[in-house]
């Protein structure tokens, strides 16, 4: 009798039902931190620079990943970028459809090579194009908490 | 075998804490700068990387491996994350060994991270999956039961009590008041460790070793490389890992075999006859006390069954004849899981090159090993350095 | 080089840092559920402990009969031959006495500690051991080599689970006068 016949004949399928009940709760790091906090107490964002690789990484991170230098002296690179590349979303997690579509953006923030991955506001399918100039619209101070929700979205630079 | 020799030639390592600030990133990454660093390279100067780091479930990362590619100087090099549980720590230098053994890098840095803080409501939940998930998950067991059963079973097997066991405790928290990445080192006697709380009989709180965040790394390089970069480059002669049924009730509980079997791998690459008088020092995996003893009879390091009288009598001692975790171990310095079998590789290091500091011990060792086990108690593996 | 002359990494924080806000975080609760089939040998082994028993899978080759059950035999490296029922009783292989649950919290004082013990079910093979619960044993009683016999659940309760099978209990009362005095577990 060959293995699969055997295996096939003896019983009907059944199967366990069951999940793994844990949770995380994660700091932010050294570089995070510093991101978090200037989000949260002063509505900006920093970056840090490696000079020897030229590239300033937003969100900061506390060594380059090219030389694996240290990176310790943050830079307040503003709230102003440009859209990188979006894409829309029209389905919840669950696959119902959202009441409105929402776009989900790549910015880059200006004069920096790190990017943000956020949702636009205020800024319409028929308005977002590649290279759409967007800026950061923070929850007020009172509600932020130190954490990417107190990100609203990116919205049209206010001049 | 056609293989090229290959040495550790730098080391880098974190303080090991209950709860890090750094993410694991960042311990990734203080651990490789600050190796490249003890040898004067820079990461242009690595071939290759290796890492590893324990189960995904303690960071809920499904691709951990490559989420700590930047911190460990992955970026754009070859790269490969390497799991084999527990065993992990020792295997990170095997891992790159092969590497460098066999002609593909001349240098290859080799980083072992772990953050275990981040699962609650406490990383023991992550090892719930460990077990089979229709006949044992249903009966809800803790990681420490597997270590409680077993060590009753080894206790049973050779007559020995809890306060034989609880020497090797008091031992290692004693030798990592001299370790600088200690968590929790500290001087206790027999006494203290009987009377901790009793998790789950036989084992009391002063018996485990803790949770940790920490990370570690080596660099290792061919030996045309390794003598002009250091005079005391520190030789792996030899490599062994072997593995067990996950059918963990079926094996018998009180001797590791799978520890003998990649010990035999290991010392027959090393030419080693008699490991008790040829190896001088060494670093077996003690995440439990029992388990340094139940693993020191895998190596053949002792007798079966003899391990706690030894210990009694001193021979594990830091001044003794075969000095068994000078560094601290899992239980004194900490224990990040795949950091820690690389503290472990260290600490030989370290101690074959004549830099361990307070915890140098006496005899100019020459020859030692470091282990590690993992998994469901199935995995074995073990590194043999020469100076 | 010497680990005391470098600046370790590795920033300790306490818990009154998370308390008073000393440093950030972010939370994340996963909602991962799993149905994982129970293949041919662990679906047989469910199905017969709802009828009350205890089935195994014997290899030709080497001559074990296997609990759990299994279609392959893991050291011949073949199939395995044929199903034989076993025992619901068996031997104490070793025990520990619990007093954490699976998370790590502690047991409350009026809870009783859990009893694990790996249990080798008579008419398998010696040494072939299972994972289960102790039950209707002082703590202080329980020794290794002591017989034991699966308690069940009522028929109609009973769902084809390991936990159909609610623990082993002592086949005699193991307390015996003469008994040496009793270490406190």
């Amino acid at each position: 009798m060959a293995t699969t016949e055997k295996m096939s004949k003896t019983t009907t399928p059944t199967h366990w039902d069951a999940d793994i009940p844990v949770n995380y709760v994660y700091t932010y790091g050294l570089a995070g931190e510093a991101f978090f906090r200037a989000i949260k107490d002063r509505g900006t964002f920093l970056g840090t620079r490696c000079d020897a690789c030229d590239i300033t990484y937003v969100p900061p991170k506390a060594y380059c990943d090219r030389c694996l230098e240290a990176l310790d002296k943050y830079i307040d690179v503003g709230t102003v970028g440009y859209v990188d590349t979006f894409t829309v979303s029209f389905k919840n997690m669950d696959g119902s459809e959202k009441p409105r579509p929402r776009i989900l953006a790549m910015i880059k923030i200006e004069g920096t090579d790190g990017g943000i991955i956020h949702y636009l506001d205020g800024i319409s399918i028929e308005e977002v194009a590649l290279g759409l100039p967007v800026q950061a619209i923070f929850k007020p101070k009172a509600q932020r908490k130190g954490g990417i929700e107190d990100i609203i979205g990116f919205g049209p630079v206010k001049r | 075998m056609g293989m090229r020799k290959v040495a550790i030639v730098g080391a880098g390592i974190t303080k090991f804490v209950r709860r890090a600030q750094e993410t694991g990133k960042e311990l990734s990454w203080q651990a490789s700068k600050m190796a490249l660093d003890s040898c004067g390279l820079t990461l242009d100067d690595v071939d290759m990387v290796t890492l590893g780091t324990a189960p995904d479930a303690f960071d809920g990362v499904h691709m951990k491996g490559e989420y700590l590619a930047d911190g460990a100087g992955g970026c754009r090099k070859p790269y490969m994350r390497h799991y084999v549980g527990g065993g992990t720590g020792v295997f990170s230098p095997i891992h790159g060994w092969f590497h460098v053994a066999s002609g593909m890098a001349d240098i290859c840095l080799v980083v072992a991270e772990e953050k275990m803080s981040s699962c609650h409501p406490h990383p023991q939940g992550a090892f719930l999956t460990i077990f089979d998930h229709t006949t044992e998950q249903p009966l809800k067991p803790t990681l420490i039961w597997i270590f409680a059963l077993e060590m009753n079973r080894y206790m049973q097997a050779y007559g020995l009590s809890k306060a034989d066991i609880a020497r090797v405790s008091v031992k290692n928290k004693g030798n990592a008041l001299d370790h600088p990445s200690a968590q929790v080192a500290e001087k206790i006697t027999v006494e203290d460790v009987l009377a901790s709380e009793t998790l789950c009989w036989p084992v009391n709180r002063l018996d485990i070793s803790p949770a940790s965040d920490g990370a570690a790394a080596v660099v290792l390089a061919s030996e045309r490389v390794a003598r002009r970069l250091t005079d005391k480059p520190v030789w792996i002669d030899g490599v062994g890992f072997s593995i067990d049924t996950a059918y963990w009730g079926t094996r018998d509980l009180s001797y590791p075999r799978y520890v003998e079997t990649a010990a035999r791998m290991a010392y027959d690459m090393a030419g080693i006859k008699e490991p008790a008088k040829e190896i001088h020092i060494a670093e077996p995996y003690d995440p439990f006390d029992y388990k340094e003893l139940h693993h020191m009879e895998g190596l053949m390091l002792c007798p079966r069954g003899e391990a706690a009288r030894l210990t009694a009598e001193g021979y594990t001692a830091r001044d003794g004849n075969l000095p068994i975790c000078p560094s601290g171990g899992a239980l004194g310095v900490g224990n990040p899981i795949a950091a820690t079998g690389l503290m472990k590789v260290i600490e030989i290091f370290l101690q074959l090159r004549g830099e361990a500091g307070k915890r140098q011990v006496p005899g100019k060792p020459t020859c030692g090993l470091a282990q590690a086990w993992g998994d469901l108690m199935q995995m074995g593996t073990v590194i043999v350095l020469r100076s | 080089m010497e680990l005391e002359k470098y600046k370790l990494g590795g920033t300790h924080l306490k818990s009154s840092d998370f308390e008073k806000g000393k440093v950030l975080t972010t939370a994340w609760q996963p909602n991962l559920a799993y149905t994982w089939d129970n293949g041919v040998a662990i679906g047989r082994y469910l199905d017969e402990l709802k009828n009350g028993r205890i089935i195994a899978r014997v290899c030709h080759e080497c001559h074990r009969i296997m609990l759990p059950p299994r279609m392959f035999c893991e050291l011949c490296f073949r199939p395995t031959d044929e199903w034989m029922y076993v025992q619901d009783t068996g031997v104490v292989s070793t025990f520990s006495v619990a007093r954490v649950n699976w998370d790590a919290s502690r047991r409350g004082p009026k809870e009783p500690p859990l009893l694990p013990a790996v249990i080798e079910i008579d008419g398998a093979t010696k040494g072939m051991g299972i994972l289960h619960m102790l039950g209707e044993v002082d703590p202080d009683d329980i020794k290794a080599g002591m017989k034991v016999r699966a308690v069940w659940k009522k028929s109609e309760d009973r769902t084809g689970a390991i936990t159909d099978i609610l623990y082993f209990k002592p086949l005699r009362a193991a307390a015996s006068k003469k008994a040496p005095a009793r270490r406190k577990r």
